[in-house]
């Protein structure tokens, strides 16, 4: 995982919801590459075609609220996104972004700082995000290690991984 | 009885004192993690009770495999419900439904409620009995919040996360807060569970619970049936809220008794559980409530509604939220001997398949389809906009479903108004949207 990541920004409004991010209609579709066509199609359809991998997502309030769908995130990563920042997070979005790897980075009242195109840049572990277009900067609390360290892993995926492969080899007390 | 108007009724306390008392998550999350006195904030690993899969579960089979684990924790304790495209609408469905096959008969999963036993995820576990008070419960589907109205903590997880559940058991959770909905006074001729859920959304609104338990008590909860308490927890998702639950109580133990699938640890909060807030709520006198577009907290009361007369496409009475039996036998009260407005579609989807059978026996499918109705096989039909019952631009819907959200049914314009059974009952037979105060006796 980067930790320091730097990005032109896309910027959406609050309680953006996961039927808004991905339709119900597209739920069937597996594969993320697939996925990411109809990502946001109803918000800014030039989203799908013109992000670009590296760029960063600003959201406002109770970013992805709705429901438990893994395509929201899925989508997103597709696309290449190198984090996805809001001024607060649905729980279950948050999870599972962090869960497939994908940064999402909680950001009290971010929204406001940013335009688009601007260019974001985040120091993750020092908890940090400049705006670099306009020079305005803010803090935020550095990811909890438990969080830091699925991210770290790439994922849920090898976390688990790595952690049950440790455990075949040696005794432990449970998963961290 | 108390005088209160309903302005003043909702009304909060936010200065209660620290103490040592645990709230319903705290104990919930103490016997599952093995952690004494869980804190909020604190990270905890519980032992997962009863892990239930949907479609997105097929999801979580290429993530199972890649963590590598030898087998699945406990088949014993997974639940497979199919209910999105139930029998499968496209290609696409079909085969999600066909790697959960696949992967249930691997594993050895048995409990798979497939095509012909299926039901809303969340309804046959409540009806069979998989969810008994003191469990945690995770599910692939976000309103698993309603088998918190068992007295345990349900809550909903994605594919990648359930793939580590099926590997390891086990879960980390952040202990929450808890919003204390503490309820009194009687709800009124034509007033329901649905309509008090509502109007609590109203004051919590959309992410006032976000990463918080929300517990419902008061004389008020007592006297609630378990489907009602369904209703309750169900749209605490649309709070935000990470878990909703009720204690359990003896309405719960008659409803598990001879059901339940495994021992229950009837926890309960304690008496000077410390709470993050209270919200106290009178309900003599509320009026039925509607959540309109675009989001289920715009919430207002039925009656400012029916003067606008708010004209319909269609009307949906489904949903893990209200198309139990109570639900249905409440609307078909109303619609018995009517007629579906000309140019509305009324689209009726019970919310199992024993739901369904019973309809059949009651009459209530003849009741419905002699009127110009609908009547499916149980799934969440409507709900969601990607299987059957899509809105058009332009087109309105009442619904007794719980999200209302930009293109939730379908085309982003589409208006979807959200409100009890009895008021789409009676909106299917008007046409707009309409008060079932004035009709019930």
């Amino acid at each position: 995982m980067k930790e320091l990541l730097e990005g032109r920004v896309w910027c959406l409004g609050d309680e953006l919801d996961t039927d808004q991010l991905i339709a119900g209609k597209y739920l069937t579709i597996i594969d993320p590459q697939e996925l990411k066509k109809h990502v946001l199609e109803n918000v800014d359809p030039r989203f799908s075609r013109e992000a670009r991998p590296g760029d960063i997502l600003i959201g406002g309030e109770n970013f992805g609220c709705g429901s438990s769908r893994e395509h929201a995130p899925q989508a997103l990563k597709a696309v290449g996104l190198a984090a996805v920042v809001a001024n607060s997070f649905a729980r279950i979005f948050y999870r599972n972004s962090i869960n497939i790897g994908l940064p999402a980075i909680e950001v009290p009242g971010v929204r406001s700082l940013f335009r688009p195109e601007d260019i974001a840049r985040i120091d993750l572990p020092g908890g940090r995000i400049q705006n670099v277009t306009t020079g305005e900067e803010t803090r935020f609390p550095p990811l909890p290690d438990h969080i830091l360290g699925i991210l770290r892993a790439g994922g849920l995926v090898e976390k688990v991984r790595q952690e049950l492969r440790g455990a075949s080899t040696s005794p432990r007390e449970g998963l961290a | 009885m108390s005088t209160r108007s309903l302005a003043d009724a909702a009304h909060e306390t936010n200065t209660e004192a620290p103490s040592h008392g645990q709230t319903l998550a705290q104990k919930i999350l103490a016997r599952v993690s093995g952690v004494d006195a869980p804190v909020p904030g604190q990270i905890v690993e519980g032992a997962v009770d009863l892990a239930m899969g949907h479609e997105q579960a097929a999801q979580a089979v290429l993530p199972f495999h890649q963590m590598e684990a030898p087998r699945i924790w406990d088949p014993s304790r997974v639940v497979i419900a199919i209910d999105h495209w139930v029998p499968a609408s496209t290609e696409g469905a079909a085969k999600l439904h066909q790697i959960l096959r696949h992967f249930a008969a691997e594993e050895g999963i048995t409990n798979f409620y497939d095509v012909g036993r299926h039901g809303i995820c969340h309804q046959v576990l409540a009806e069979d009995g998989w969810v008994v008070p003191g469990d945690l419960c995770v599910g692939t589907d976000s309103h698993t919040n309603m088998l918190g109205a068992m007295g345990a903590f349900a809550v909903g997880i994605g594919p990648t996360e359930f793939a580590a559940v099926l590997a390891t058991g086990r879960i980390w959770l952040k202990v929450p807060p808890t919003i204390r909905v503490e309820v009194e006074g009687t709800l009124g001729k034509g007033v329901y569970a649905k309509d008090l859920i509502l109007r609590i959304i109203r004051e919590v609104r959309c992410d006032g619970a976000r990463y918080k338990a929300v517990e419902f008590q008061g004389p008020t909860i007592s006297r609630l049936s378990m489907s009602e308490r369904f209703t309750l927890c169900n749209m605490t998702t649309e709070m935000g809220a990470k878990a909703g639950m009720v204690a359990p109580d003896a309405t719960t133990r008659e409803f598990l008794q001879p059901i339940a699938k495994h021992p229950m640890h009837p926890l309960t909060p304690d008496a000077d559980a410390s709470y993050e807030r209270t919200i106290s709520l009178d309900v003599d006198g509320m009026e039925p409530q509607v959540a309109c577009p675009y989001s289920p907290d715009n919430v207002r009361p039925m009656s400012e509604i029916v003067k606008e007369h708010v004209k319909v496409n269609q009307v949906f009475l489904g949903s893990c939220t209200n198309s139990r039996m109570d639900d249905l036998r409440i609307a078909a009260r109303i619609f018995r001997g009517e007629k579906v407005h000309p140019g509305v579609r009324f689209i009726v989807s019970p919310a199992s398949t024993a739901i369904y059978r019973q309809c059949l026996k009651e009459g209530l499918v003849d009741l419905f389809t002699e009127g110009g109705a609908v009547f499916t096989n149980s799934s969440c039909s409507a709900c969601f906009g990607g299987n059957m019952g899509i809105l058009a631009p332009d087109e309105a819907c009442a619904s007794s479903s719980n999200r209302n959200f930009p293109g939730r049914m379908g085309a982003k314009e589409a208006r979807i108004y959200l409100m009890s059974p009895a008021a789409v009952a009676l909106t299917a037979i008007r046409g707009e949207i309409s008060d079932p105060r004035e009709v019930l006796p």
